[in-house]
């Protein structure tokens, strides 16, 4: 009886969910995405699941810098584009290889961590809102260079690659469909990106439960004391910062492998920081869980508000006002507006509200 | 985790000889603008014993702290622990070699829970705060180690509530609770009874005394209570803007017209024939 349990904890890293409402809605993504294809068959649907697996590891990983160590970071979706770039260059130029994949993570995570180290060093000695600046800058550079450097990086077009043919979608892994869905290689690229960015999210999950990342709470609550205490703040920024680079290269590199390409505006953009900084709002920040909760809500979200909307406008037909207002032009408006209440009513996100409630 | 802290005391021992003062200033000093705060300060503090720093408001007292501590880098001078110079060390260096600090104005994690607050200065001593892999709860040792300092200033049953929440008496001890789970070599309390309630106080004096007679710590103590310094310091050093101006056993310094006049003429009422001294001090 107890193994079972205390093996989850160990998986668990000992952060358990301490809300009863809160265990169920992260069992219910776990179960969602881990059936995905078979619940929800059809691409689109895959698209999304995977988008939300994906946006999970970013999110959490920024999480890391915003809610624990309490540094805001613009460079996030750098360092997601440099595992996006680092995939679609290797296997563009050396061909849909196993190896040419392995080189072209390997150079990532390098680039990634030189870099992360580079920027920490340089501006995290000073006041938290040079940091912030510089990743500004850092941030938009490479943008810049990744449009311009277009013989390399495709520019604004970005970089299509093929796979190795075990992840196509012709690839058939069975004869006979399982569960009414025929296994492709979709699939099998489907699971391979699920299942590392559940590995990832645990090993996230493991860092922020340990001595390291009770340090990184005692300098996001008081720095001046972290450092009476002997702690050497700037050590433990800079590592940080290298630990959220890896697990946004990560990200990235899951993220191309499931679209086949990369490009500015599917990692680089200003808008996908946006995105990440709001979901780990509305998650709750400081808890890897509210990761989950922000990018499963943001993304479904973003994916189908508009379907709804437009089902609430056809069937509020003949109603004045309410079929234009509710049109599904208008999603956005309405997605700010989500974003506002949730906002306003959870300042501690979803988690911070659920924990709270708890009896 | 007790091996590697173990290991860690017996080096920090080890690599000083007995002959050296445990903590020695020579001409310390620090200039803010045209303002001398603390003016070339040479002063030497043995090990077992138990330094009451004294002086009015504004002479000098938390900034000389801050100095040895390594919260401010000095214009002048030069602090050495174990003869050992450590003024180009910042202040998390010279906390992991053996100087303790608990601070005036409380300095605590308001968030995190009282237990926490005292355990991250127990994970701080054994070292292993860059472990990225293994689980912070799991080190009971440590845990345990918390929950002992937390019961000597009698906050053990308050350990779960979150710091912020605490009365400002309790923040204090905490305060204290944090720098005894440092074990440092060198506990330097600054005014550690401020704001407390006069139940409050002996719990805390008792500790310094308890500290004081393990015999092998070094004490330095910033407190205006005439009483409390009297009772516990071997020694008193009076401060006065910015500079040292006695130093000896508590009765001869506590005596000595320097110190009527600087120190306790302004601070309680002064006999008429202190008045034109006084007077004279000031302008």
């Amino acid at each position: 009886m107890s193994a079972p349990v205390s093996f989850l904890g160990e998986l668990l890293s000992g952060d358990r969910p301490r809300s009863r409402v809160l265990a169920v809605l992260l069992v219910a993504v776990l179960i969602a995405l881990a059936a995905a294809p078979f619940l929800f068959p059809g691409t689109r649907s895959l698209n999304v699941a995977a988008k939300v697996a994906v946006f999970i590891v970013l999110v959490a990983s920024y999480d890391l810098l915003l809610g624990y160590t309490g540094i805001v970071s613009f460079a996030h979706t750098m360092f997601f584009g440099i595992g996006g770039y680092g995939v679609g260059i290797a296997m563009g130029k050396l061909g849909a290889g196993w190896g040419s994949l392995a080189l072209g993570v390997a150079i990532a995570l390098v680039a990634a961590t030189v870099l992360a180290f580079a920027i920490g060093l340089l501006s995290l000695r000073v006041r938290a809102i040079f940091f912030t600046m510089i990743t500004l800058a850092v941030a938009s550079f490479f943008q810049i260079l990744a449009s311009q450097l277009s013989w390399f990086t495709g520019g604004e077009d970005g970089l299509n690659f093929k796979l190795p043919p075990m992840l196509l979608p012709s690839t058939r892994l069975f004869e006979a469909p399982l569960f009414g869905v025929d296994v492709t290689g979709r699939i099998l690229s489907y699971y391979l990106v699920f299942l590392c960015a559940l590995g990832l999210f645990l090993v996230l999950l493991r860092v922020v439960n340990s001595p390291f990342g009770r340090v990184l709470l005692a300098i996001r609550e008081n720095e001046f004391r972290a450092e009476a205490l002997g702690y050497r703040t700037v050590v433990y920024r800079s590592v940080a910062n290298c630990v959220a680079a890896l697990g946004a290269t990560c990200a990235g590199v899951l993220y191309a492998l499931w679209l086949r390409y990369t490009g500015p505006d599917t990692t680089l953009s200003f808008n996908i920081m946006i995105d990440i900084l709001l979901m780990v709002v509305i998650g709750g920040m400081g808890t890897l869980y509210g990761a989950v909760l922000g990018a499963t809500l943001f993304v479904v979200a973003q994916n189908y508000l508009q379907d709804l909307m437009k089902l609430a406008s056809d069937g509020l037909a003949g109603v004045p006002l309410l079929p234009a207002l509710l049109h599904p032009d208008r999603w956005l408006l309405w997605l700010g507006i989500l974003f506002i209440l949730c906002v306003y009513y959870f300042p501690n996100g979803i988690v911070g509200r659920l924990r709270k409630t708890r009896t | 985790m007790r091996t590697l802290a173990e290991q860690h005391a017996g080096n920090r021992r080890s690599r000083h000889p007995a002959e050296h003062p445990v903590l020695e200033t020579r001409d310390l000093g620090i200039r803010f603008g045209g303002h001398l705060a603390v003016d070339r300060v040479s002063c030497a503090f043995a090990r077992g014993t138990l330094t009451a720093i004294v002086g009015p408001n504004g002479a000098g007292k938390t900034t000389y702290f801050n100095l040895i501590s390594g919260q401010l880098a000095p214009t002048s001078g030069r602090v050495a622990l174990f003869g050992e110079d450590i003024s180009g060390l910042s202040a998390p260096q010279r906390a992991r070699r053996g100087i303790g600090r608990a601070f005036q104005l409380t300095q605590l994690f308001p968030r995190l829970t009282v237990r926490e607050n005292v355990r991250l200065a127990v994970q701080s001593r054994a070292g292993i705060g860059l472990e990225l892999w293994s689980m912070w709860n799991r080190h009971v040792e440590l845990a345990e180690k918390a929950e002992h300092c937390l019961h000597r200033v009698s906050l053990a049953d308050k350990a779960d509530r979150v710091a912020s929440t605490l009365p400002h008496g309790d923040q204090r001890k905490l305060e204290v609770a944090i720098l005894l789970a440092l074990e440092p070599e060198v506990f330097m309390f600054d005014e550690p009874t401020a704001g407390m309630s006069v139940d409050e106080v002996p719990v805390i004096l008792e500790l310094i005394r308890q500290i004081k007679a393990q015999g092998d710590k070094t004490v330095l103590l910033v407190e205006h209570k005439m009483d409390v310094v009297r009772s516990l310091a071997d020694r008193i050093i009076v401060l006065h803007q910015g500079r040292l101006v006695a130093d000896g056993d508590p009765a001869t310094v506590i005596a000595s017209p320097i110190v009527q006049e600087a120190y306790l003429g302004i601070a309680s009422a002064s006999p008429p024939e202190h008045a034109m001294t006084e007077g004279a001090a000031h302008g």
